[in-house]
């Protein structure tokens, strides 16, 4: 008697909302995950940068010599050893192995491949550089001014020998006559008019910090070209399919014999967005030694030559009617670009979606200037400039509703958007879950009442006062078309034994996103989890895909997922109805069976069906390809247009202790409401926001990345202060699911989403504790106390505007 | 500068002989010369507790310790605790409460779960928290890694877990 014959019908079952854990969770709480760190090819060289000594300079000269007669260097290289070298970077503004000149403390100027790390480290010792020190600019409002020095002049060696650089186009090549690296306007409705209906107006200036991405896993890359010149890497990346075409142009080679296998990554949260010059250096070591080359940072390289957050200088003007309708925005920002210019740069893109859509406003004015200085270059970090954007509205939000008398809520709420909703910005709000986003976090931490209790209780004896802020956030959920396109491919095959291995183009970062992509295929094909392979880290194998970034691996993957495993199901569908004499639709898949869609009744193995399939006269097997395109549109260029399918919603409540002696902040709850579209993983989803969460906390309070003068203060895990396990809130979590109407399943994205309100919700929270209202960021105890007592004025800074 | 001093002690119950230099922290022995690449380099400079492993049964980061200083004695690593079933139960409580994200940090965070239960059978989830201080993670937000240690714990005892908290 066969198993079909014993379970006569199998009962609907669903993975969908389901804690299900990570796949490749065991592997990792064993040890056995293979991480670029711990993967090693013979014959292996290790790579090493000598970075600068100077923070501006010119190169006067380099001398190379004495470490390329060290036992056991096979290679060393200067700019001058690769006179074909391309500027990297989205503005193309930046040589990986520096040409003449140094613009910030990570610059590259040698690279050394040896034997052992101790050899190459000592070999860096042996390269001698001769540096002319430059003015150092490190404001960037002396910088954005009309004669100060420039970061990138024109290129002249002062022995005239980059004559050749200025044949090229690009910033790097021709130098650029100013230090503004990226303009950003955006107007809807007429501000001015805005302000004339205002019956309130607030403005204030806000200043944000440096953050870095710490990830647990320090930066690496493995290059090997084997001996028909084609290139293999073992790469970091988040973004597999783009770099592959950007190496290419950096080598000068055919994108076709570029393969690159992605390890597990020990974290990126935006930090591998950006091709990096430790990574075409390792490239060229490579090349230069004839064998492969690991190239690792250490924890040290890891702060002084990752990307930074936008530190951000930023003036908003805010107004609203008394019955409580806003009427404009006007946000005037200067970003500090560092250096050189990476993706990150365009997170005004995001900004600008925040202060035009967040909140229904009918006049929103929104400039960012970018510009260059000798600091630390800024690079793309979960929430994409959103935290900025929201610490900024959303204490204007709290000081407007103030200034009318309304409670903070029933201001936000009157404001929110809704569903059908078309913004000044043309973001099309399909779903929209805000209003129950707000109500929900609000009602969970009592908000209201405990507003008016704090506020109340401020006069009261005791240094410690308590105190509850809430904040909102909006942020694409469906993907954003910045790029030609924003989908992604699948190639879905069915074995013998319907087993599953699902090769998406989308790539795992530890999110989770091979657990989610295989519960997706599963419900589709009525499969256990246990039935899923996913291939999903090798460019030579994996379907094209933008690459993991702006959340939107569950969105556009998932629905490319489904499309791929729809198309199997329809063809395993077909060969069942000829079986059984009888339409498609009365079958369904469940339990690893063809069942009767009717009653459930199992009328016979998946597996059968695919053996006779595949060895009956039609010999074939169930082979499926997917590329989901998302129906969003690129902006114009006034940055209209609705460029997300989806768009994700969120209510964070912060309750927290300020300590008014000493001026310590002590987050005690986050009270989350998450519009995530639908949970699919509700174990995976908890852990994207939690982490979050707890990541909002540390920019909020304790991590703070210290530049002077273009120097970091800070580049270790004993002064950069993360979160520890302590001191953590307590966090509680509502899911709103507005179930979208394109989302896999209904879902949307949310991979950036708990990170973004916390800053401003910890700001709103310390006002309603203590009645002062803090604009800069972390709220550290020294920072606090000097508000608290009167040591700094209201307006820490000048109100940003340019001439 | 030549591997010359030679070593021997009990790596995860297995007599080592090992040749090392004077320089060399036990992490990189470790990873480097002996190939368990299970134990994490996070920053070198004990801050981290990536590469958390036990000596004589206790809990230290090995990018701190001079690989010399193993000689004589028992040293166990995350790969040690694969035929633990106190251990199994560790791991099988990460996978399942979600613990794992990236995943960088776990052996580092399983192998000072694993000692914290060994000291403190009862630790509460204050308790867990301090015992975990010293390890960073920074995707999961750590609640829950504490509710997968919390999962192995034997019930409460509540003056024990004030005393932990008192001393980290």
């Amino acid at each position: 008697m066969s198993v079909a014959e014993k379970i006569r019908t199998i009962r609907p079952d669903t993975l969908i909302g389901k804690r299900i854990p990570k796949m490749d969770a065991p592997e990792k709480a064993s040890g056995k995950t293979r991480y670029i760190h711990d993967i090693n090819l013979s014959g292996q060289l290790y790579g090493k940068i000598l970075r600068s000594a100077r923070i501006h300079a010119l190169i006067k000269s380099i001398d190379t010599s004495a470490a390329k007669a060290l036992a056991g260097v096979h290679a060393v290289i200067t700019a001058a050893d690769i006179p074909d070298q391309r500027p990297i970077g989205v503005a193309r503004d930046h040589f990986p192995l520096k040409v003449g000149r140094v613009r910030s403390q990570r610059d590259e100027i040698a690279a050394v491949a040896a034997e052992s790390e101790e050899i190459a480290e000592a070999a860096l010792k042996l390269i001698k550089v001769e540096y002319q020190d430059l003015p150092v600019i490190s404001d960037p409002e002396e910088a954005i001014k009309p004669d100060s020095p420039l970061i990138h002049p024109e290129p002249h060696g002062a022995d005239g020998s980059h004559e050749h650089l200025k044949q090229g186009m690009s910033i790097a090549h021709k130098g650029k006559p100013d230090n503004i690296a990226m303009r950003f306007d955006y107007v809807h409705g007429d501000v001015v008019r805005g302000e004339a209906e205002s019956d309130v107006v607030v403005e204030d200036t806000f200043k944000l910090h440096y953050v870095t991405h710490c990830c647990m896993g320090v930066s690496g890359m493995i290059a090997e070209f084997d001996s028909s010149g084609n290139l293999l890497m073992y790469s970091n990346t988040q973004v597999p399919f783009l770099h592959k075409r950007e190496f290419a142009e950096y080598l000068d080679m055919d994108p076709a014999r570029i393969r690159i296998i992605q390890p597990p990554i020990g974290g990126g949260f935006g930090s591998k967005l950006d091709i990096y010059p430790f990574e075409v250096i390792c490239l060229f070591l490579a090349r230069a030694a004839k064998r492969p080359v690991k190239l690792l940072f250490d924890r040290e390289e890891e702060f002084l030559a990752s990307p930074t957050r936008q530190p951000v200088l930023l003036t908003l003007r805010s107004g609203c009617r008394r019955d409580g309708t806003l009427t404009f925005r006007q946000v005037h920002t200067l970003h500090d670009n560092g250096a050189y210019t990476s993706w990150g740069a365009t997170t005004p893109f995001v900004m600008m979606q925040t202060f035009s859509s967040l909140y229904r406003v009918p006049h929103c004015d929104y400039h960012t200037t970018a510009v260059y200085t000798n600091n630390p270059y800024a690079g793309s970090f979960r929430g994409y400039g959103n935290l900025q954007a929201t610490f900024a509205i959303e204490q204007h939000m709290d000081q407007l509703a103030e200034a009318i008398g309304v409670d903070p809520l029933a201001f936000r709420l009157k404001n929110a958007q809704e569903a059908g909703e078309v913004t000044g910005q043309g973001m099309s709000f399909k779903s929209c879950g805000f209003k129950e986003c707000l109500e929900t976090a609000a009602r969970r931490s009592d908000f209201s009442r405990k507003f008016r209790e704090n506020a109340a209780n401020r006069g009261k004896p005791g240094s410690v006062k308590h105190g509850i802020g809430i904040a909102s956030m909006l942020h694409v959920g469906g993907g954003a078309k910045i790029y030609p396109s924003d989908g992604c491919g699948t190639i879905l095959k069915m074995d013998d034994f319907a087993n599953v291995t699902l090769i998406t183009g989308a790539s795992e970062i530890g999110q989770g996103s091979e657990t989610v992509l295989s519960q997706l295929v599963c419900e589709e094909l009525g499969l256990p989890i246990s039935a899923l392979t996913v291939v999903n880290n090798d460019t030579a194998i994996t379907p094209w895909d933008v690459g993991v970034h702006a959340s939107r691996t569950t969105f556009i993957a998932g629905n490319s997922a489904i499309g791929a495993a729809k198309k199997a199901k329809s063809k395993i569908l077909a060969v069942a109805a000829k079986k059984f004499d009888c339409a498609e639709g009365d079958l369904d898949l469940r339990g690893g069976f063809v069942i009767r869609a009717r009653d459930g009744e199992a009328l016979v193995e998946l597996s059968k069906l695919i053996r006779n399939l595949h060895f009956s006269a039609k010999a074939d097997l169930v082979m499926t390809t997917f590329y989901y395109e998302p129906p969003s549109v690129h902006q114009d260029k006034g940055f209209k247009g609705d460029v997300s399918a989806a768009y994700a919603w969120a209510t964070q409540v912060v309750e927290v202790e300020v300590d008014t002696d000493t001026g310590l902040v002590t987050m005690k709850r986050v009270t989350g409401a998450h519009d995530v579209g639908r949970v699919l993983n509700r174990l995976g989803i908890e852990g994207q926001i939690e982490g979050g969460m707890v990541m909002g906390q540390g920019y909020a309070l304790t991590e703070d990345l210290m530049i002077e003068d273009g120097v970091m203060k800070n580049p270790n895990f004993r002064d950069y202060k993360l979160v520890t396990a302590p001191e953590i809130p307590e966090m509680d979590i509502s899911f709103i699911e507005s179930m979208d109407g394109e989302g896999p399943q209904g879902a949307k994205g949310v991979g950036e989403a708990p990170a973004i309100c916390i800053a401003a919700a910890t700001a709103n929270a310390i006002c309603n504790a203590t009645g002062v209202r803090i604009y800069g960021l972390p709220f550290t105890p020294e920072r606090v106390y000097r508000a608290l007592h009167g040591k700094a004025d209201k307006l820490y800074w000048k109100p940003w505007k340019p001439e | 500068m030549s591997p010359d001093i030679s070593i021997e002690f009990t790596l995860n119950g297995i007599r080592k002989h090992v040749n090392v230099t004077a320089r060399m922290n036990a992490l990189d022995m470790l990873r480097e010369v002996i190939g368990l690449t299970g134990t994490k380099y996070g920053c070198g400079e004990g801050e981290c507790g990536a590469c958390t492993i036990h000596v004589d049964g206790l809990s230290l980061n090995s990018c701190l310790m001079f690989a010399v200083d193993c000689d004589g004695r028992e040293v166990v690593t995350i790969e040690g605790l694969a035929n633990d079933p106190k251990a199994d139960a560790l791991r099988a409580a990460f996978v399942e409460h979600g613990a794992v994200q990236c995943g960088f940090c776990t052996p580092g965070m399983i192998m000072q779960a694993d000692h914290l239960l060994h000291k403190h059978p009862h630790a509460d989830a204050e308790a867990i928290k301090r015992g975990i201080e010293g390890n960073l993670c920074r995707c999961t937000g750590y609640k829950k890694i504490v509710d997968a240690i919390a999962a192995c714990t034997t019930p409460s005892d509540t003056e024990r877990n004030a005393e932990m908290r008192k001393s980290p």
